[in-house]
């Protein structure tokens, strides 16, 4: 394990305003697939206002200590779903996750990639067996009668019964979370379940039955041990595990 | 490496995706290429709706959306997009249902619609309840949604691939040369028709709700062709980001009754716009919002806020409707909306100016009638001109729905009457002289550094109020930018998952849009709808009821050259004569 210094405060002065800075460390978990041959933690000392968010800390890191260190990140406020990262070792968005929340002054942030996906580079990991098993739930809205000339009617309360599976961002933050994911990858996973549960609780969807065959199989559903990881990683605050015993409910008694 | 598609499609966002779609059930061959994975657009950063005449709530009928439109962009939008736009849109809201998206729903199960700004009955009377939502994530139901029909309809996807070029010859688009982040490969897609639906450039402003990915990519490479851009100096600056911040604060608080509040309490919307009030538009509201700054009557630390005031309405509004700002205020300012007043400032939000399109997304080479043939654009990147001077709030999900639709079926209409064009003989000569051109140079130059100098002075001299003297200043602290982006340093040398490379790709790309918008803003001397100049206060129609077209100068650099297209004053039922624009 090595352990580097940086410099700090090559950014300008101007852009840091007279409010207390936070003098912090942030220790990164780095791997460069074309020159490491296994990870490494590097250090860099930064100041940060307490109400940075840990993105903005890790931009800083990349355009003025280390222009290669990579990871994804799109939208800087918790909507795309790019920037999953384990966050002094919880799952976390870095740009949902204020500095003064994970670290004191004088303090250190660790990052690590999420687990369980192939560390591609530095925080950055293979999503495509997460997205593999999204596909594999038929995440998309089946109702083979004809529809009508205006919407389909739909109470606010069947509405009501998707709104906490329809807000998932598909981040990875709960299945990567899970241990049953970790040691078996086969395990569709609490996000896979949850995109199927938004599906077998829509009152006009008409798949139903598929879906529950789906989620009963030797993948599905009855791999989850409620560990409630998932519950505690999401950053949309969806109750997850709850919403996994519902499709296990519905699975019981084959139907929503 | 190469490949072969009927349609390609550059950009999964909603715009992206409904072309996909579409070209799809045209009964050809489609991929869609985007620089992020499906579902991370900044589509799904919309939040307040979609708007639509379906008259769930309240009366309403398609001349009354298209009034408004046209109204709102201050009569600088085209009356024939506004006519077709106003019609489709009301199929393509139930479309989108019909494709399960959950909408939110009245006590009669019908899809939900609420106020938002600029949008009236008869024509200006009163607010009218025209958004269509899903609680205030309707542009993240909207993403999902579109993305689960293209997995279904089994679309190809090249994920994390990076359009460098555009393969142009003779008047005729041959495909796209894109570099893939996970191996630092170039391909080349060969097609016969592609469509560019790759969003904004908001990443020039230093305060922003856009995302750190919307750079202008594919505007800028169009503009290198020595290709047109359409009225890039008109430019939204949504009046409610977080303090600070930039992050959207959806129009559908003050849609829900929200109220904004100076310093010193007093809903000042009713000096501005005494009818409508907090509903007016959003260029009329970040004025407003600027005005009241300036003159000391600002909230927060610098003053250089208002606040939002949403403690009237019932808790479970706020926490149900507004789930999603509810949780960013108390993420990122640690406030409860439920009984604090959150602080707001404007933010640069929304590019009504871009690629040229006529209605069935085709790009126009000049102000003429010449177009690229095979190559269309939708959504925030293209100008159809359905937003004119000024986007009306709901309007840019409408626009990517309905022109992203359109796109679809008629790039995948041609495609299936045209054999495949020939690709130029060496289709990657233009990518590897862009890469040539970022490795070659001094390297003294931190490009985080540029980016931030850009970001600045743009926001400071093309901002919400303009004056000649401060862009006149700009022209030349973007050529100096450009000047110094000769030298930079590309501080990672690597093959495999180069973020570094592709962000300093995306500064030369923000560069260009940031030249032609100066350069666009400067020459249009007069005031209309998000373009407000000191020096020319007054909208003049006599001169200026004309849409901007900017060249880049190929034979003089920094130089751009400006030509103007005429303005559709008629729809093809309904036409509405310019006036005055009171709220």
């Amino acid at each position: 394990m090595t352990q580097m210094q940086h410099e700090t405060s090559t950014a300008p002065a101007a852009a840091k305003q007279a409010l207390p800075m936070l003098h912090i460390k942030i220790k990164i978990l780095r791997f460069d697939p074309e020159k490491d041959r296994k990870a490494h933690w590097e250090t860099y000392a930064i100041e940060a206002q307490a109400g940075d968010r840990v993105l903005d800390v890790i931009n800083e890191v990349k355009w003025y200590h280390d222009h290669s260190l990579t990871f994804r990140r799109s939208c800087m406020h918790g909507i795309c779903g790019s920037d999953a990262m384990l966050i002094n070792g919880r799952n976390r968005l870095a740009c949902k996750t204020l500095v003064r929340d994970v670290a004191k002054d004088g303090g250190t942030i660790t990052i690590e990639p999420i687990r369980g996906l192939k560390v591609e580079k530095d925080l950055l990991v293979d999503m495509e067996p997460f997205f593999d098993s999204y596909k594999a739930i038929m995440p998309y809205f089946i109702n083979e009668s004809p529809a009508p000339a205006a919407e389909r009617i739909q109470s606010e309360e069947e509405a009501e019964r998707m709104a906490h599976s329809s807000n998932c961002i598909l981040c990875a933050c709960c299945t990567t979370s899970c241990p049953i994911f970790w040691v078996n990858g086969s395990y569709l996973g609490p996000a896979s379940i949850v995109q199927a549960h938004r599906f077998i609780f829509d009152s006009r969807d008409e798949a139903t039955q598929q879906r529950l065959n789906i989620m009963n199989q030797n993948t599905g559903v009855w791999r989850c041990r409620t560990a409630y990881n998932c519950t505690e990683a999401c950053p949309r605050d969806i109750p997850i595990t709850q919403l996994i015993e519902e499709v296990k409910r519905a699975v019981m008694y084959q139907q929503a | 490496m190469q490949h072969r598609y009927d349609v390609l499609v550059i950009g999964a966002g909603g715009a992206g995706l409904m072309a996909a779609l579409y070209a799809a059930k045209g009964n050809v061959s489609v991929a869609c290429i985007s620089k992020l994975y499906p579902t991370r657009s900044h589509t799904g950063a919309a939040q307040g709706g979609i708007g639509a005449a379906l008259g769930n709530v309240a009366e309403d009928h398609w001349e009354w959306h298209m009034f408004d439109t046209v109204k709102g962009g201050d009569y600088l939008a085209d009356q024939d997009a506004a006519e077709v736009f106003s019609k489709d849109i009301i199929d393509a809201v139930y479309e989108l249902e019909h494709m399960g998206l959950p909408f939110s729903r009245t006590p009669e199960g019908k899809i939900a619609q609420r106020k938002f700004g600029g949008h009236t009955r008869e024509f200006g009377k009163a607010a009218v309840e025209r958004s269509c939502y899903a609680k205030d994530r309707t542009g993240h139901m909207i993403l999902q949604t579109l993305y689960q029909q293209n997995v279904k309809e089994g679309t190809m996807f090249f994920n994390e691939f990076h359009v460098t070029d555009l393969l142009i010859e003779d008047g005729r688009c041959r495909g796209v040369v894109a570099y893939e982040l996970a191996t630092g490969e170039t391909h080349t897609f060969h097609a016969k028709a592609v469509i560019l639906a790759a969003g904004g450039y908001g990443r020039i402003f230093k305060i922003t709700s856009n995302a750190l990915t919307l750079t202008g990519d594919l505007m800028s490479i169009y503009y290198r062709k020595g290709l047109p851009l359409e009225d890039m100096e008109f430019y939204q600056f949504h009046p409610t980001g977080l303090a600070k911040l930039g992050i959207l604060v959806t129009e559908g608080i003050r849609g829900e009754g929200g109220i904004l509040r100076n310093v010193d309490g007093e809903r000042f919307m009713e000096r501005y716009a005494p009818t409508i009030k907090d509903l007016a538009p959003r260029d009329i509201v970040s004025r407003s919002i600027i005005s009241e700054i300036r003159e000391g009557r600002g909230v927060g630390r610098d003053g250089d806020a208002v606040n939002i005031d949403l403690t009237h309405l019932p808790r479970e509004v706020i926490e149900g409707k507004l789930a999603e700002i509810t949780d960013l205020a108390r993420t990122y300012l640690g406030m409860d909306p439920v009984k604090d007043l959150v602080p707001v400032q404007p933010t640069a939000h929304y590019a009504m100016g871009g690629i040229p399109t006529d209605l069935n997304g085709l790009c126009l080479s000049d102000g003429n009638g010449g177009s690229i043939e095979g190559l269309y654009a939708a959504g925030e990147q293209a100008c159809v001109s359905l937003h004119g001077a000024n986007r009306l709030g709901t309007n840019s999900l409408g626009d990517l729905v309905v022109f992203g639709r359109r796109a679809g079926i008629y790039a995948a209409q041609y495609a299936r009457q045209v054999e495949f064009p020939d690709l130029p003989d060496d289709p990657q000569s233009g990518t590897k002289d862009l890469f040539d051109g970022l490795k070659n140079g001094s390297g003294k130059e931190n490009p985080a550094l540029i980016r931030k100098e850009m970001q600045e002075s743009m926001m400071n001299n093309v901002g919400i109020f303009r004056n000649g003297p401060d862009m006149e200043a700009q022209v030349e602290i973007i050529r100096e930018l450009k000047a110094r982006y000769q030298d930079v340093n590309v501080g990672d040398t690597s093959l495999r998952y180069n973020s570094e490379l592709i962000e300093v790709m995306e500064l030369g790309f923000m560069l260009d849009c940031a030249e032609a918008m100066t350069a666009s803003a400067l020459n249009r001397t007069e005031s209309r709808g998000a373009h407000d100049r000191a020096d020319y206060h007054t909208r003049d129609d006599i001169n200026w009821l004309k849409h901007t077209m900017a060249y880049k100068d190929l034979d003089r650099p920094g130089n751009v050259q400006i030509g103007y297209k005429d303005v559709a004053l008629k729809g093809f039922t309904r036409a509405f004569e310019p006036k005055a624009r009171v709220y």
